[in-house]
């Protein structure tokens, strides 16, 4: 946590409890310029006796593909995984250590249910076949001479942020809690152009997606959604897939849940109905109060969270804060995020930083001056369709707790008079048996 | 004048076409016995299945050679999921989630073991081993007889005591309520 210092000669009024300052105070205020005085030069060993090393000699060559600072190898990927098979896991990515939008290749979340396969391109293919007129084959060469799109997107795990369900709050760092989300541009071939080459027959209602890692892994998509805006996605932020995110070839499903964008994509059987796949009736289905379960799904629901301040950071000193965070939605755009330093009493609109697309991370920042008071920081979304996140009690309510999946509830961060951070609950929510779920709710 | 009318005649055709220039149609036809080698899914009214057959008793021992390591024994759960046994009402306090309290369809059992099952290597068991895997999994949880044959047949016809548990959100329920 680094503490940010204005130099200010007024005092800028709070706009919500807690020392929330109006979300415009820095874009206003001028800053401030010192006067170059008039002095005599300064001399080669007063310079040189200024200068660090590192200016005193040549600077290392080039590099055929660039590296993190050393000083930066801490920002990493959390890995937690099956003793018995390691390639079943996942890797959260470190929101909390990074900023902007866009998460970095290296870093972005990871899901395999049996490991990264090392697919030769040249031999890989992917296969339309079912309920078309043509069954179709295209190797990567073929692939890659479509007309492509790009677009920017997040892809969020369905079971992102499952630790909100227990009934204590867990104590770790906000990526390691809520980072099952990243962000990318996205580049590939639409799904369309394959689908309408191939001829759908009347009654297609579905896509069965398979994958071609060690778990075969199928899901099944509304064909609506494949023909709407579903990618074959060959390129992650300008580069090739990375093999941890479906080298050579994946699915796309934009605002749909991580699941349904099928790695190492290497068949598409069109179908009327879905294959009621072990990921799509076991798993990433949602068990009710009252017996029954949420099935399908698909659209991730209005999210966000402060990413700064937030859980297992420190506020060394009183003063002023940037309060900084990450929101995005399923159904489109972020139009608000809406910040809280009083556990919800008072709330205080936080300015949007653009581009706000649609599905697609959305950074948010309002200034914050903290007196060395206790304080619960929270953050609130809204999407373009009005649809809100709800607080944790609301969610529950809802939902009870043995959903798993689909997460979505206000994130609460507590800060103590000393300036340590830490995960709270604010809702009063009666407490049932203790939650036992694991991270990872898988075989 | 003429000029124009003409020129616009003769545009008119790719406009009214709709969609501008079309996709390189590079796809490379497969026959129908190609996408029968790469068809895996089995569908939930049993589509798909392999000719075999399978019996509990057989299963037990692949089971317990193959797959109690990760679900325990009696498939109570382990590293791997809980595959049976716990108590059926999914209104419990901690409600156990295993195949014959929650899973919807037998064929998935099926589908899920011969792709992805055991996970140390996959694709290793016969199709008459995965039937007999499968009916070891629904004997234990009491929806087949141990000495029952189970084949295509039997499997699709099979009903899941948590068939009806299920809410369609974002697909049609009509989806979900084929023919059994």
């Amino acid at each position: 946590m680094t503490r940010k210092s204005i130099i200010s000669e007024s005092n800028p009024r709070p706009v919500a409890g807690n020392g929330l300052l109006d979300r415009r105070l820095f874009l206003t205020s001028a800053a401030a310029f010192a006067s170059a005085s008039a002095l005599p030069g300064t001399s080669h060993a007063e310079v040189r006796a200024a200068l660090e090393a590192w200016q005193k000699v040549p600077g290392l060559p080039f590099s055929n593909y660039g590296r993190v600072s050393p000083h930066e190898r801490q920002v990493i990927r959390w890995i937690v995984a099956n003793d018995l098979v390691p390639g079943n896991g996942i890797s959260w990515s470190p929101l909390h250590e990074l900023d902007g939008t866009i998460t970095p290749n290296g870093l972005h979340y990871e899901r395999h249910h049996n490991g990264i396969p090392e697919i030769d391109p040249a031999a890989h293919k992917v296969r339309v076949f079912g309920a078309v007129r043509r069954a179709l084959e295209f190797d990567l060469a073929a692939l890659l001479r479509y007309p492509r799109h790009s677009t920017l997107c997040f892809i969020e795990c369905g079971g992102n942020s499952n630790a909100g369900w227990r009934s204590n709050p867990v104590q770790v760092a906000a990526g390691y809690f809520h980072g099952l989300v990243s962000c990318s541009e996205w580049t590939g071939v639409p799904l369309r152009y394959l689908l309408k080459e191939a001829g759908l027959e009347s009654g297609a209602r579905w896509l069965i997606a398979e994958g071609a890692d060690a778990f075969s892994m199928t899901v099944s998509i509304p064909l609506d959604k494949a023909l709407d805006d579903c990618l074959l996605a060959l390129f992650q932020n300008g580069e090739r897939l990375r093999p941890e995110q479906g080298y050579p070839v994946r699915l796309l499903v934009p605002g749909w849940e991580g699941v349904l964008n099928v790695k190492w994509l290497k068949s598409m059987k069109i179908s009327s109905e879905p294959a009621m796949a072990r990921n799509e009736t076991s798993k990433y289905t949602e068990l009710l109060p009252d017996g029954r379960a949420r099935m399908f799904t698909f659209t991730m629901q209005p999210k966000s969270l402060i990413t700064s301040p937030s859980a297992e950071m420190h506020l060394e000193a009183t003063g002023f804060y940037e309060i900084s965070g990450l929101a995005w939605s399923g159904y489109g755009r972020i139009t608000r995020v809406e910040i809280s330093a009083d556990g919800g009493l008072s709330w205080a609109e936080a300015a949007l930083n653009e581009p706000m697309l649609p599905r697609c991370f959305t950074r948010f920042r309002i200034p914050w001056h903290w007196r060395g008071q206790k304080a619960v920081l929270q953050s609130r979304a809204t999407d373009e369709t009005g649809r809100v996140q709800p607080a944790r009690a609301a969610l529950i309510a809802e939902r009870g707790r043995h959903g798993y999946y689909h997460y979505n509830a206000i994130v609460s961060w507590a800060v103590a008079s000393d300036g340590r951070v830490r995960h709270t609950y604010v809702d009063a929510v009666p407490v049932e048996t203790e939650f036992d779920g694991l991270f990872i709710n898988d075989d | 004048m003429y000029n124009y009318i003409i020129i616009f005649v003769l545009f008119l055709p790719i406009f009214a076409y709709g969609e501008g220039p079309s996709a390189p149609a590079l796809g490379h036809e497969l026959s129908p016995e190609q996408v029968r080698s790469l068809d895996t899914i089995i569908g939930p009214s049993g589509s798909g299945l392999p000719p075999g057959a399978g019996n509990a008793a057989v299963g037990a021992a692949l089971f317990n050679r193959r797959c109690q390591s990760c679900h325990g024994r009696a498939g109570r759960g382990g590293q791997g999921g809980e595959l049976a046994g716990g108590h059926p009402d999914l209104t419990r306090a901690s409600p156990d989630q295993n195949v014959g309290t929650y899973w919807p369809y037998a064929t998935t059992v099926f589908d899920f073991v011969r792709r992805a099952m055991p996970m140390d290597a996959p694709w290793s068991l016969t199709d008459d081993e995965v039937y007999a895997v499968t009916a070891y999994i629904l004997h234990l949880n009491g929806l087949l007889d141990a000495t029952a044959e189970l084949n295509a047949q039997v499997l699709g016809r099979l009903r899941m005591p948590n068939r009806g548990g299920f809410i369609g959100i974002e697909a049609d329920p009509q989806l979900l309520r084929h023919q059994r």
